[in-house]
């Protein structure tokens, strides 16, 4: 956690400023290049994949062709995006959910030094705690449905968004507060113009560490306990041994993903980092 | 008017000892007065400004500006420009102004008035500290403030822009006729710019010497003037500065006299 919070906070910008041609985008000859290296190294992996398959000469690998064909197939019959509709749907809850709360008590925490001895034994157990054993206690609590998986991700998330956010907290400089307090602004707008821009390094490794850890949890609260859904899909192909199957639903899901992380999170933290340039 | 009657404010040391910062401190600023705070560092300068801006309410004593406790209107101007990086220099100067529909337009006109208008949309990181204080400086003007507290704005710049900042200073305060309070541990730069300067003591500080001063505006802590009253003030009270509180009754005699 304390390297993605320094990645986020020291090392982002000093690469931008060392490679400031990168951030205009694909418009650059810089940028460009940059993309086919991108691309190129997709290919190969692919080509890896395709020669290893050839060699392999087995059902446990398919070739990528396969898999590919199967990801169109499952598309056209509508199944395979209803069941990633149904997961995002669940991702998307989840991740709001854990953000919020997680920021809450990890302003409140960084705050008052009391609230943070009281609490951070609790802290200490939710970050080791199992995601497995979460899971479980809230299937077997809550029932078997939506709001106890969504409750089982968001528990397994908080803790890890509360010690960043804390850490963030504990750096907001009092010295730009006390301009908030000088000028007699209103606290809402201390709160967004002063507060919140510092708190937003840590809050954007938060989202980005919480993006990644929240789909894989959400597979596994979908394999154990519901009847939709990417994870539960795996689990009949697993049932099935249908690894072409495993591959597709995989390989959408990790585009996903990657496109969520380059068309929405990276835009948005050079929006909001302009300044630094 | 300002009246500032500070009884005591005190510091909670570390070792449960109360730390007395300031004691039966008594200043008046009259209304569109530019005073200079004079002391030895750490005597409790800064924290008077934080009083008297409201940003330190513990303390037992009275502050009133026009005979009430002085809230909102206020505008400030700390040792560092503490501008928000990720801000433009218009934004921060429009951040501080409240539903105000001419607001945008008095920022514009006093960024450009600091010779800022090139920068407007630039971020503070950018640009130089003398450009950074102008813009703090748009910022504490732009609210029209009926106070404006100023914490050794100029410290730590070189001379020749820090006098250019004080004749920016001059000027707006000129037209606007601001009451200033303007904390420095330079004497120089106190004689040159106040109506009237106030000495304090070492820590816990009061007033130990309350001169006005009558030469005509503008000048820069350079001036013949300047020096000839600052020269005159080190013979008559080496000691003045040093904070000592004996000397206070004879510096306020021979004052008399003079």
């Amino acid at each position: 956690m304390t390297v993605k919070v320094q990645h986020a906070l020291g090392m982002a910008p000093q690469q931008d400023n060392a490679t400031p041609l990168k951030r205009q985008g694909a418009t650059s000859p810089v940028g460009r290049r940059d993309a086919l290296t991108r691309l190129a190294s997709l290919l190969v992996f692919v080509l890896v994949w395709h020669i290893a398959a050839s060699i392999a000469q087995t059902s446990t690998l398919p070739a990528p062709l396969a898999v590919f064909e199967r990801i169109a197939a499952e598309t056209a019959s509508l199944v395979l995006p209803e069941h990633l509709y149904i997961t995002l749907s669940r991702v998307v809850v989840s991740f709001t959910v854990a953000m919020l709360i997680g920021t809450l008590i990890g302003i409140a925490m960084g705050h008052w030094r009391r609230l943070d001895l009281f609490l951070d034994g609790w802290l200490v157990l939710g970050l080791n705690i199992p995601a497995l054993v979460t899971i479980i206690l809230c299937y077997v609590w809550f029932g078997l449905n939506d709001t106890a998986a969504i409750i089982a991700v968001a528990i397994n998330k908080i803790p890890t968004v509360v010690v960043t956010v804390r850490e963030g907290a504990r750096a907001i400089d009092p010295r730009l507060m006390q301009v908030g307090a000088a000028y007699r602004l209103p606290p809402w707008r201390t709160f967004c113009h002063i507060y919140l821009p510092q708190l937003q390094p840590y809050l954007m490794a938060a989202a980005r560490s919480g993006l990644s850890l929240i789909w894989k949890i959400v597979l596994v609260v979908e394999l154990l306990g519901r009847s939709n859904g990417i994870g539960f899909q795996l689990n009949v192909f697993f049932q099935f041994f249908d690894i072409t199957g495993i591959l597709a639903y995989t390989l959408v899901f990790a585009a996903i993903v990657l496109l969520v992380e380059g068309l929405m999170l990276r835009p948005l933290e050079r929006r909001v980092t302009r300044w630094r340039g | 008017m300002l009246d500032i009657d500070i009884t005591r404010k005190t510091y909670p040391d570390r070792g449960g000892q109360p730390h007395v910062a300031l004691q039966a401190l008594r200043m008046q600023v009259q209304a569109g007065e530019f005073a200079c705070v004079v002391g030895p560092s750490g005597c409790g300068k800064s924290t008077l400004l934080n009083l008297v801006g409201g940003l330190d309410t513990d303390y037992q004593g009275r502050i009133a500006l026009d005979g009430q406790a002085p809230e909102g209107g206020i505008g400030f101007m700390f040792q560092e420009p503490r501008l928000m990086p990720w801000l433009t220099v218009l934004q921060n100067v429009e951040l501080v102004l409240r539903d105000d529909p001419q607001g945008s337009q008095r920022a514009r006109a006093l960024l450009q008035a600091m010779e800022l208008s090139e920068v407007l949309d630039a971020y503070p990181g950018r640009l130089s500290g003398g450009m950074q204080r102008r813009v703090a400086l748009a910022r504490a003007f732009v609210i029209e403030p009926r106070l404006l507290l100023m914490d050794e704005p100029f410290v730590s710049l070189d001379a020749p822009t820090a006098n250019r900042l004080r004749v920016m200073l001059v000027d707006i305060w000129r037209q606007r006729r601001t009451t200033v309070l303007f904390v420095t541990h330079d004497l120089r730069e106190a004689l040159a710019l106040g109506d009237r300067v106030f000495f304090l003591s070492a820590s816990p500080a009061q007033v130990v010497l309350n001169l006005p001063i009558a030469l005509p505006h503008p000048r820069t802590p350079t001036d013949a003037a300047v020096q000839a009253l600052h020269q005159d003030l080190l013979q008559r009270h080496p000691e003045l500065l040093a904070g000592g509180v004996e000397s206070t009754a004879r510096a306020h005699e021979e004052f008399a006299r003079a």
